[in-house]
């Protein structure tokens, strides 16, 4: 009987709040439309999509476009450039946010604080074209400020965005430049939320600034530090399509073809939508995958975790 | 109190921030300076820092281009329109999530959150658009991500722990519907909340360009970053990869300028509410941050 007793209560809460539902209404068909539909319509990766046929009427052709994919050419190239990318941004990208929010939590004067929050928020606001329009002025070999103080220290221009050498770094340093003022915020939010008690006692038993830092500060705002991780290595594969693609040119790509942008090319430009959906495919796989073992690792060891 | 506790680890501290906080801006300054500055000047490496015989050709080029003006009137088109689905679908997916007399929130949740992290990928999506209609129409930039998870999140904490459940009761016990109470007394509370929204999904939408870059071919109809990126990006890309060629001296000089005018009017608007912002857009992540 349980099973009448859950449809029963079901109903109750229903009726009485009826207009919750007819609120959230709208918004289930957005998901159900824009998220899971294209989830179900990921089967085209598995077969040979006709047009006239449509996704559900085109043959199956189980793992071909995936073996297509495994066995080209571009597929270590791809690989090694999107993880390469992840991980060098993780490497820099991450920790400096954390420090700059220790540091500013330092700082006693109000104006002093507001200003370098105020500053170093900024340039989140500036669109990925802006960003990288800068930096192509910023590095222009004939134009550009930074050759024309490489030339008045007397070395070489160096034609920094043809060059595959530079790509990753002017990737990783141009994202630090606009996202590290508004990554410190959340780690400010947790730093606020430390008790001052804390301070007083480790300050009565003569702890310098630097050590109340390191043994009070930082591990205070751990749990948020591993959830941060955990939302970062989950997005190892995801390496952002948008600054990627605008970055990219001709003579860069040993250096800057990513997953997201093989996938624009063949499925979008090239309209091979099922080879297109097979590669997404295997991105969205490997990363899912990612992100529920690093949860598990970070659970394990930590007992913070995203579920 | 300020002189007496001046410890060298102050001193340090300030100065890196100083140091950080001149890395950040410099490039900015230097764009603004650069637009009303002489492009030869700037060219050659005589501004670097200050507007150096200032002009204003730049501005005049950016205002007299048809295709930028286009892009700017549409992307202020997209940006209303498109914040304020946002805005209301982020509403009413977090007011219901947040109320515990909801039954069945725990699975509608888990079911939007599944979405933050898996998805059906980029080619699915685009003839799931397709399929609707909606290329080369407004809609392409707007319904496809007319909510995001993120931010219905942050709104559901803020409703959740903001709004004193004892007002919302006593609104129930009044005989006030939900959709009453919604509008009459949730909504007047979280006055700080919508304003965060509204900055977030505007400024998304300011500077989106992905979708119209796959969803869009009428040019009538590109935003403003589209135009941008032609600029910008692809012109700069042509020139350095034939940098030899000295004959277009002028034109290219008269580019440069448009450029640094595009970024300055471009961003114009995002920067004057800056200041009025500044306070609501911490708040904002931070309620996001104290309960994901």
């Amino acid at each position: 009987m349980e099973h009448s007793l859950r449809t029963r209560k079901l109903y109750i809460a229903v009726k009485r709040h009826w207009q919750l539902y007819l609120l959230i209404a709208p918004v289930l068909v957005y998901f159900l439309i824009f998220h899971y539909l294209p989830m179900y319509g990921v089967q085209i990766a598995f077969k040979d999509f006709i047009g006239t046929k449509g996704i559900w009427g085109s043959p199956w052709v189980g793992w071909k476009h995936f073996e297509r994919f495994f066995d080209s050419f571009f597929f270590w190239r791809l690989l090694k450039n999107t993880i390469g990318i992840s991980l060098y941004e993780l490497a820099v990208g991450f920790p400096i946010p954390i420090v700059l929010a220790l540091m500013i939590n330092e700082v006693r004067s109000s104006p002093f604080r507001r200003f370098v929050q105020t500053v170093t928020y900024a340039p989140h606001f500036l669109s990925t074209v802006v960003l990288v329009g800068m930096v192509v002025i910023f590095l222009s070999p004939t134009t550009g400020i930074v050759n024309q103080a490489i030339e008045a220290f007397g070395g070489q221009p160096t034609y920094f965005m043809t060059e595959p050498d530079w790509f990753k770094s002017i990737y990783v340093f141009s994202g630090v430049w606009q996202q590290m003022g508004w990554s410190s915020i959340i780690y400010l939010a947790a730093l606020s939320g430390i008790d001052p008690q804390l301070h007083e006692a480790a300050r009565v038993d003569g702890a310098s600034r630097l050590r109340r830092i390191w043994h009070i500060n930082l591990p205070g705002i751990r749990p948020t530090i591993v959830i941060l991780l955990i939302l970062n290595v989950g997005s190892v594969m995801g390496v952002g399509f948008e600054k990627v693609f605008l970055m990219q040119n001709s003579l860069n790509m040993e250096a800057s073809d990513v997953i997201s942008t093989y996938v624009y090319r063949s499925g979008i430009l090239g309209s091979q939508y099922s080879f297109a959906s097979a590669v997404g495919l295997f991105n969205s796989v490997v990363n899912f995958m990612l992100l529920v073992m690093v949860n598990r690792m970070a659970r394990r060891l930590n007992q913070t975790s995203l579920w | 109190m300020l002189s007496r506790n001046i410890h060298p680890f102050d001193i340090v501290n300030g100065a890196l921030l100083v140091f950080i906080s001149a890395v950040v801006i410099y490039p900015l300054v230097f764009v603004l300076s650069a637009s009303i500055s002489d492009p030869a000047a700037v060219l050659s490496g005589n501004m670097w820092l200050w507007p150096v015989n200032v002009s204003f050709t730049g501005y005049e080029k950016v205002f007299g281009n048809r295709d930028l003006l286009t892009g700017y009137a549409n992307t202020i088109l997209y940006t209303v329109v498109g914040t304020a689905i946002n805005v209301v679908m982020t509403m009413m997916a977090a007011y219901p999530l947040s109320q515990r007399s909801f039954y069945g929130r725990n699975l509608i949740m888990a079911l939007i959150v599944f979405t933050m992290f898996f998805s059906g990928g980029l080619i699915p999506t685009y003839m799931v658009v397709r399929d609707l209609g909606m290329t080369n129409t407004m809609w392409a930039l707007i319904i496809p991500s007319a909510v995001s998870v993120y931010n219905i999140l942050i709104m559901r904490t803020y409703f959740q722990t903001s709004i004193p459940g004892e007002i919302l009761e006593a609104a129930a016990i009044d005989g006030s519907s939900d959709i009453r109470t919604l509008l009459r007394i949730v909504l007047p509370l979280s006055l700080p909340i919508l304003a965060v929204m509204v900055l977030f999904y505007a400024v998304g939408h300011w500077n989106a360009y992905f979708n119209a870059l796959i969803y869009l071919t009428d040019r009538e109809q590109y935003p403003l970053q589209l135009f941008m990126r032609e600029i910008l990006i692809q012109g700069q890309m042509e020139e350095m990869i034939n940098a030899s060629d000295h004959a277009h001296a002028q034109t290219i000089m008269d580019e440069e300028t448009v450029k640094f005018a595009i970024i300055v009017v471009a961003n114009l608007p995002i920067f004057l509410l800056y200041p009025f912002l500044q306070k609501y857009f911490t708040k904002g992540v931070m309620i996001g941050a104290l309960k994901g």
